[in-house]
């Protein structure tokens, strides 16, 4: 049975294509005709549409059409309109919030006015794209698990780019809209308060966020391995445990002692996954608002360890005699 | 061809194409140099290509021989010296013979002098030449803590060049080069005078010409309330300069810092101290000797931003070495060079105004 040793899926199902469950009341039409298509099937369901877009979807990329129009605009404005230095240069561009003078007032458009814009229409179009996940799962009669899993991240999109400027009083608080510059930001923000591996809620974040690549792949390739057997029906597995789920169970016991179930380990791999941004909003909101310094404040409760002096005529010349 | 076997050729071409990026690595032959406590990643490295590539980009021009002395001074010999009249005259024709080597040995005497009246001042070429002796002079009699016993010479900066190759000109006038859009705080693009991170493309301007704080994290854990602070724009300037320090003597962050808290002298190398020196002596040389060469200079000279005066950073002397020239001292040689000359002058032809002095800190 070598069928599920292959890293695409093997094994594609045709049948007439599904639209899906009636609707009631309140929902538009699903849009398009479904058709299937082969090597979209060799990583998912080979099954393409229909698709839901409804008014929420509509005014969400109407909304993130405009925030990507400005934001990639200013990049282009920024190299004077040269359609060769807006490609090569791409990485390095970015659209800045305002400067600090301006703390947080409208500052002029081309001092930030179309940063504050393009973060008001993205923070728009992601709230609306929200609402839609919402509404679709109860449509569909679901629950509403992955609207809150990106509800986790949109908090921490709203802590950096929205809470804590607004606590520390200034929009130049905020990260720009670029990919080299907001790296440079990141850095740039630990430098600044002492380092931020030294903040417990970000050390949280990395476990949780580490945590949940590996729980990933110990999930994946705990069903992977018992798929041959039938597991992956999962969740029938849960209130009807079959071989699969039984030898799954098995090889984590004798491995650590302790396995998780077939509906646990999906609460597991769900909690790992939110609390990453939880705790790093969480860990950003508190920095510069309740903590300057992380290595001092690490330092002050014990956290970080004293190094031995390396040379001990090294002193501050700003301050020596 | 088969289809399965089709698709494994496409796999395997996959494979090798994301093998591609590799090549742009260097070999693991790095060695590694340990300079702080264990397990605070404090080390350096040196791969064999770039220890070649430094000793190729450091060598010495042919020395001169040194003349036995005459008995006369150079003022009696010659008119119009004015700063280096009281050396004995063959050491002041050695100097100028190594000058001709070091900063003009294509043009030769004639790119400062004029060939008929070797007294001459009409070429702005001897003025600037005469300020940057004295700024020579000031390097190595007064910024002994930050250039040690090995001092400088033309040589350091220029390298064979009448114009230094890694000189700046301000750039703080920017304006958006659109009017209603574009705008990027003066950072954001590929610069190499931050070693090509989106930073500001000239944090000189605010570190090294003005006095710019560069001390931007704080020494208490907690917020200081109703104090302003230093916000993230400003740790970038800072972040860029230190890129641009880092890359001028090919070091990395840790030659100076311990990357824990890049604040702490304690935690510090002895080498952060000595950099700390240089950064005071960037401000002190572009504020008294290069800023002022604006009225003597001509236009062509001139920054194409702000129209001011070609200044120093730290790659103006380093240029990709800890130690300029890899720590040979070519100063020894010339004692003239090592203290203030007597200034037998008639008035000075450039503008000598001290600018306001340096804050010593940061």
């Amino acid at each position: 049975m070598p069928d599920y040793q292959n890293i695409f899926t093997s094994v594609q199902v045709r049948g007439p294509t599904y639209p899906g469950v009636p609707m009631g009341a309140g929902n538009w039409p699903r849009e398009g005709k479904p058709f299937f298509f082969y090597w979209m099937g060799k990583i998912g369901d080979a099954q393409i549409g229909p698709f839901y877009l409804g008014g929420l979807g509509i005014m969400s990329l109407l909304f993130g059409f405009i925030a990507i129009e400005i934001i990639g605009l200013n990049m282009w404005a920024s190299v004077g309109w040269d359609p060769l230095q807006f490609i090569r240069q791409l990485p390095w561009l970015a659209l800045e919030p305002p400067p600090a003078k301006y703390g947080l007032s409208f500052p002029p458009m081309n001092e930030g006015g179309w940063w504050l814009m393009a973060g008001f229409f993205l923070t728009a179009s992601i709230l609306l794209w929200w609402a839609r996940m919402y509404r679709r799962a109860k449509a569909l009669g679901m629950g509403t698990h992955t609207a809150w899993a990106f509800a986790a991240a949109i908090w921490l999109y709203l802590v950096l780019g929205f809470i804590r400027p607004v606590l520390m009083g200034s929009w130049s608080e905020a990260v720009p809209f670029g990919i080299f510059p907001h790296l440079d930001w990141t850095a740039a923000f630990s430098i600044r308060y002492g380092n931020l591996f030294y903040n417990p809620f970000h050390m949280l974040s990395i476990a949780f966020l580490y945590g949940s690549t590996l729980l990933f792949a110990m999930h994946g390739a705990t069903i992977l391995a018992v798929s041959r057997l039938g597991g992956e029906r999962e969740i029938e597995q849960v209130v009807d445990r079959g071989t699969a789920s039984e030898r799954a169970a098995l090889f984590w016991r004798w491995t650590m002692g302790f396995n998780a179930t077939m509906e646990s380990i999906h609460r597991w791999a769900w909690w790992f996954a939110v609390l990453c941004p939880l705790t790093g909003g969480i860990g950003i909101i508190l920095t510069g608002t309740a903590v300057d310094n992380w290595f001092l404040w690490g330092v002050k409760h014990g956290i970080a360890p004293g190094y031995p002096v390396i040379d001990p005529a090294v002193v501050d010349p700003a301050v020596a005699p | 061809m088969t289809h399965s076997s089709c698709v494994r050729s496409v796999l395997a071409l996959a494979g090798i194409a994301l093998l591609i990026p590799l090549t742009g690595c260097e070999r693991p032959s790095a060695d590694t140099l340990q300079t702080g406590f264990r397990g605070t990643a404090m080390v350096q490295l040196e791969t064999a290509s770039n220890t070649a590539e430094k000793l190729a980009a450091n060598q010495l021009p042919p020395p001169t021989a040194a003349l036995p002395p005459s008995g006369t001074k150079a003022s009696a010999m010659y008119q119009n010296v004015q700063i280096l009249g009281d050396l004995d005259s063959n050491e002041f024709t050695q100097l100028m013979l190594a000058m001709t080597s070091w900063v003009a040995p294509k043009e030769g005497c004639a790119y400062c002098h004029d060939a008929a009246n070797l007294a001459d001042d009409s070429k702005y070429t001897k003025v600037v030449a005469r300020r940057m002796i004295q700024m020579t002079q000031s390097i190595n009699a007064d910024w002994s803590a930050h250039v040690k016993e090995t001092g400088v010479t033309c040589f350091t900066c220029h390298r064979g060049q009448p114009v230094p190759a890694n000189i700046w000109y301000s750039n703080d006038g920017y304006t958006p080069r659109v009017a209603y859009a574009g705008y990027r705080a003066g950072q954001n693009v590929a610069a190499d005078s931050v070693a090509l991170a989106s930073l500001p493309e000239d944090p000189f301007s605010p570190m090294l010409r003005d006095s710019g704080q560069i001390r931007v994290s704080s020494n208490h854990p907690l917020p200081a309330i109703g104090k302003p602070t230093p916000d993230i724009k400003q740790t970038e300037n800072t972040y860029g300069l230190m890129m641009h320090v880092s890359d001028a003597l090919g070091v990395n962050c840790n030659y100076c810092h311990n990357s824990r808290l890049f604040s702490n002298w304690q935690e510090s190398t002895p080498q952060r101290v000595q950099a700390w020196h240089g950064i005071q002596m960037a401000r002190t040389l572009n504020n008294e000797y290069l800023e002022p060469l604006k009225s003597t200079l001509p236009a062509e000279r001139l920054g194409p931003v702000m129209a001011d005066a070609p200044k120093a950073n730290c790659t103006t002397c380093h240029q990709g070495a800890a130690k300029p020239l890899l720590g040979v001292s070519m100063a020894k040689d010339y004692p003239s060079l090592r203290s203030h000359g007597t200034t037998t002058a008639a008035a000075p032809a450039v503008d000598t105004t001290p600018a306001p002095p340096a804050t010593p800190a940061p």
